[in-house]
């Protein structure tokens, strides 16, 4: 049971493998159900080169992870819970890289960081796991929010949600007025998923989820959502200054910032976890040089990434398990111990370092030529980009050589973990040995149509592993003496940096947390102080706030009103204006009720005299009963006191609200009034519904569905009263 | 006679926001009962009133003969009275356990759901 | 405290009072009436013989629970409305099934039908609902013997 979902992922795998044919000669596929029609938005699905290379990475690597998994949890009964999560996420972010409609990616966007949300959070018994878990989706979710608000700009304009027609329109979008908006939103969309640069530090945080969920979630897959949409959007969005710009320089200091504090971690997965911060920001600058160099150094490194740090990730979770520690200074000397956990670890730290003639070589040449081409800033690039590079070197020292030579040192007895911890990671690492060495067939079945779909035009990868003695090699073999001089040094250089207290984005995060919880206290405090006079005061007050402006904004023209009326109807009409006022200056419970008799009364006569008989029935039944429910129910409730005292400010309140109700009322009388349903239930009470009391017809025919509405309300409050009073009575007992 | 109508309604308003707001719970019931009867009378006068004729068919016809009262604000009203007294002895029976679990009438200081602030 | 005259009056009053209220409820259709104020007639003499004999004597007359009283009329307004849509495809459309049309517009027959049957319900839910939330007023007014007398007095 618990290895079904690898078993699915590999169907999966298997099944876009198959598509691999048709995709790399340059075809795409493509799938569409109706969702809300009206809305224009529909399910679609469209596999292209781009879309094939994540899917394939997603349920590929998905494969591997799953296997780890059932491993890993092995003796847990929370397994199935975190197999079910995971299987979720994978769906999620299969469908994210597949739609091709703008909103359905949205949709399944939102998906990944639920699950992601629920996958950091998973071990919620943990108070940091739980505040990560929240901040992981807070960030990415305001960013959500955003990619939606930038895609239905991108919609709205381009009069299709669809976004294999959107990057059609490239140069109308960059041309347009909203280009300048829609693309700071799905730029914001984009950089809070993929951990860019203000944003970067939810990810480090998120590594309190378990390890494989780090491994697929947090360096693998979802945070290359961000990056696969800037890649998506490329076509659409990409070649102009402002993406240029923000991409180059928000990638350049995540990738700095990333490398600096990965070399300062205690703990090897947050270790892992800065180094990816430098791997997406090392795919964000490239995407932002805007030449088809670097969209093919990104494509590239892209793939480069995931196999290695998926593979170290998961060889930390087995130290972890193995060694009962994986903090850099509990460990050393494990090789004897465990030899295939070091080879694993070592042939993925090797492809990290991007030492000949592994797969991460490749990748290091390609960025260096595109580098060196940038149309950004061909300095800064190169520059952050061989920085970034000689602190992954030592980066890879660390996690690679550390724990395996020097003096033993362990939390328990280590040995090598079993079939299912080992597995995956052993793929992983041995793909990225196996692609440095045949780096052709997958440059030209794998990343040709993947690089097609970034630059918006057919494109041709040809991989070598050796190049040559050029300007990229020589900054390769740079790179390698500065890192492994670094290495050497890595003691001293990890002390000075744990001295330095550095403030970082995340300290703006707290006091914008901070903020807003003083803010809505206080807020609450004003409005929410606990005396319910108050609330009705605010609420009256904005009810007649609400009818006075209305008033004062339109232009109605009031009619003269007309007192000429017959002496018996004002005499009631006396009487019900006499009751109101006893009710409400008496201080005597009894004529307060005899009263309220009377305004109830009069309004019955009211009815009757305009032609309303049923309505004047029901009026004096009901206030017959009003009074028998008061009589019984005021013999509980205290005496009214003698005068609460004459409250000046009330009365203005509530005068100025009835004189508004006067004035509206009397205006909305001098409209003219549609009769045309009035007409159709007299033509049709009598031939059509066989009854010739038009009221009753309405009632219980014509607008039977709104009678039954309110009977079900009348059954609610009665129930609801009846509920109310008997607990009353339990409560006392 | 239309003005007098929405003059009552004005002033059944003022009375019954004058005495929700006293901050005692007897009087508020009072003011709901009078909002009650200001809703309904204002939903009919807004239906044009006319004097005398009920919206009744003589037998044997098909439509009333003669202009009779505007028959769709009646079956509104109709329901509206029945809704506001399920809605006025649902209130008296919240009242009454609210009086009985919290011993006072005076509605501000009935704070079990919001205690005061310790400031 | 039963008073003699208010008992007496009651045992006239009521019976007199059921069958007003269902001939109010009848004719609604035609002539002013129907299911609510039909209902609140009901009610009315209810509350009349629990005033005079006690709630006791009343529930005992109703012999079934108000509440229950009122769901079935809730029942019987849903069952009218999928009889309209069994029979005409539309939710609520009024089934005549004892009345004929004849060419020139006459009607003839017993007017019963779908329609009667959903303004039954209205009027039971009335009558259910309202004597419901009645007695349990009553019954928290004057309670059984044991308990606390009712507080009553100035507060505040």
């Amino acid at each position: 049971m618990r290895f079904l979902p690898a078993l699915l992922a590999f169907m999966a795998t298997a099944w876009f493998w198959s598509f691999l044919p048709a995709i790399s000669a340059g075809e795409t596929r493509s799938w569409a159900w109706a969702w809300l029609p009206d809305q224009g938005v529909e399910l679609a699905l469209r596999i292209d080169g781009l879309s094939l290379l994540f899917a394939l990475l997603i349920t590929g690597i998905g494969t591997l992870i799953f296997l780890y998994t059932a491993a890993y949890f092995r003796n847990d009964d929370r397994l199935p819970r975190l197999l079910t999560l995971l299987m979720l996420f994978g769906i999620s972010m299969l469908g994210l890289v597949l739609a091709d409609d703008a909103i359905s990616l949205f949709v399944f966007w939102e998906g990944t960081t639920v699950t992601s949300f629920l996958l950091v959070g998973f071990d919620h018994n943990r108070r940091y796991a739980r505040a990560s878990a929240l901040q992981a989706l807070i960030i990415t979710g305001l960013g959500g929010l955003a990619l939606l608000a930038g895609l239905i700009i991108l919609g709205q304009f381009a009069g299709t949600y669809r976004l294999s027609e959107m990057v059609l329109m490239g140069d109308a979008i960059r041309a347009s007025e909203i280009y300048i908006a829609a693309t700071i939103f799905v730029l914001l969309g984009c950089f809070t998923k993929s951990a860019q640069f203000p944003f970067h530090f939810w990810l480090p945080g998120a590594m309190a989820a378990p390890t494989p969920v780090s491994a697929y979630l947090h360096s693998a897959t979802m945070v290359k959502a961000g990056v696969y949409l800037l890649m998506r959007m490329s076509p659409a969005l990409g070649g102009t200054e402002i993406w240029m710009w923000s991409l180059t320089i928000c990638g350049a200091i995540t990738m700095i910032v990333g490398s600096v504090w990965a070399m300062k971690q205690d703990d090897l997965k947050l270790m892992l976890a800065h180094t990816t911060l430098m791997g997406l920001g090392a795919l964000v600058m490239l995407l932002g040089s805007g030449t088809k160099e670097a969209a093919k150094a990104a494509v590239l490194f892209l793939l480069v990434h995931a196999l290695y740090k998926a593979a170290l990730f998961l060889s930390v979770g087995i130290l972890d398990k193995q060694a009962g520690s994986r903090m850099v200074d509990d460990l050393g000397g494990l090789r004897g111990a465990m030899p295939l956990s070091f080879a694993i670890a070592a042939l993925a730290a090797l492809s990290m370092a991007g030492f000949p003639p592994f797969i991460g070589f490749i990748g290091k040449e390609v960025i260096y030529e595109s580098a060196l081409h940038s149309a950004a800033s061909p300095l800064l690039v190169t520059g952050s980009a061989l920085a970034a590079n000689i602190m992954m070197v030592a980066c890879a020292g660390l996690v690679a050589i550390k724990p395996y030579f020097g003096e033993r040192r362990a939390q328990k007895n280590p040995g090598d973990p079993v079939f299912g911890l080992w597995f995956g990671p052993a793929v992983l690492a041995a793909l990225g040995l196996w692609f440095g060495l045949f780096p052709a067939a997958l440059g030209h079945d794998l990343l040709e149509p993947a690089l097609g779909a970034v630059t918006g035009k057919a494109a041709e990868v040809k991989l070598y592993l050796w190049h040559g003695v050029n300007l990229p090699f020589l900054l390769s073999l740079l790179t390698f003496a500065a890192g492994i001089g670094l290495f050497l040094v890595i003691g001293a250089v990890r002390r000075a940096l744990q001295a330095a207290r550095v403030p970082g984005a995340e300290d703006g995060y707290d006091l914008g947390l901070a903020g807003i919880d003083r803010l809505s206290a206080w807020v609450t405090r004003s409005l929410q102080g606990g005396r319910m006079t108050v609330y009705l005061k605010l609420s009256f007050a904005v009810f007649a706030g609400v009818i006075w402006m209305a008033i004062l904004m339109s232009n109605t023209e009031l009619s003269r009103p007309d007192f000429r009326v017959p002496l018996f109807q004002f005499g009631v009409v006396v009487l019900i204006l006499v009751s109101t006022v006893v009710v409400t200056f008496t201080p005597s419970r009894l004529i307060a009720i005899c009263a309220l008799g009377g305004v109830g009364s009069g309004i019955a006569m009211l009815f009757v005299m305009y032609g309303a008989i049923d309505v004047a029935m029901t009026q004096l039944l009901v206030e017959i009963l009003v009074v028998v429910f008061f009589a019984i129910a005021l013999l509980q409730l205290p005496r009214t006191p003698i005068s609460l005292g004459f409250r000046p400010f009330d009365m203005a309140l509530s005068v100025a609200l009835g004189l508004g109700v006067i004035v509206t009322l009397w205006a909305v009388l001098g409209t003219e009034l549609n009769l045309y349903l009035t007409e159709y239930f007299e033509k049709y009470s009598a031939p059509k519904a066989l009854g010739r009391n038009i009221v009753n017809v309405i009632l219980v025919d014509f607008r039977a569905l709104d009678t039954l509405g309110e009977v079900s309300v009348v059954l609610i409050a009665a129930i609801a009263a009846v509920a109310v009073m008997r607990a009353g009575r339990e409560a006392r007992k | 006679m239309d003005f007098l109508f929405v003059l009552i309604v004005g002033l059944l308003v003022t009375s019954g926001a004058y005495l929700m707001m006293s901050g005692h719970l007897v009087r508020f019931l009072y003011g709901l009962a009078l909002f009650s009867n200001a809703a309904n009378l204002a939903i009919f006068v807004s239906g044009g009133l006319s004097y005398g004729a009920p919206a009744l068919i003589a037998e044997g016809e098909k439509a009333p003969l003669e202009p009779v009262a505007n028959a769709l604000p009646q079956a509104l009203v109709l329901t509206a009275i029945v809704i506001g007294f399920g809605l006025t002895v649902f209130a008296l029976a919240l009242a009454k356990r609210a009086f009985a679990s919290e011993g006072t009438a005076l509605m501000d200081d009935m704070r079990s759901a919001e205690p005061r602030a310790e400031d | 405290m039963k008073s003699l005259i208010l008992s007496v009056a009651s045992r006239a009053l009521m019976p007199t009072l059921l069958i007003v209220s269902f001939y109010v409820l009848w004719r609604g259709h035609n002539e002013p009436g129907g299911g609510f104020i039909g209902g609140l007639v009901a009610v009315l003499g209810l509350v009349i013989m629990s005033k005079a004999e006690g709630v006791r004597a009343a529930r005992d007359f109703l012999r079934i629970e108000p509440l229950s009283l009122a769901a079935i009329g809730l029942g019987c307004s849903v069952v009218s409305g999928v009889w309209g849509y069994i029979v005409y495809g539309t939710v609520l459309k009024g089934v005549w099934p004892f009345i004929t049309v004849a060419a020139d517009g006459s009607k003839s027959g017993l007017p019963v039908g779908s329609i009667f049957l959903f303004d039954l319900g209205v009027y039971l839910v009335v009558i259910g609902g309202v004597l419901g939330m009645l007695f349990a007023m009553e019954e928290v007014v004057a309670p059984e013997p044991d308990e606390d007398e009712t507080r009553d007095g100035g507060a505040g």
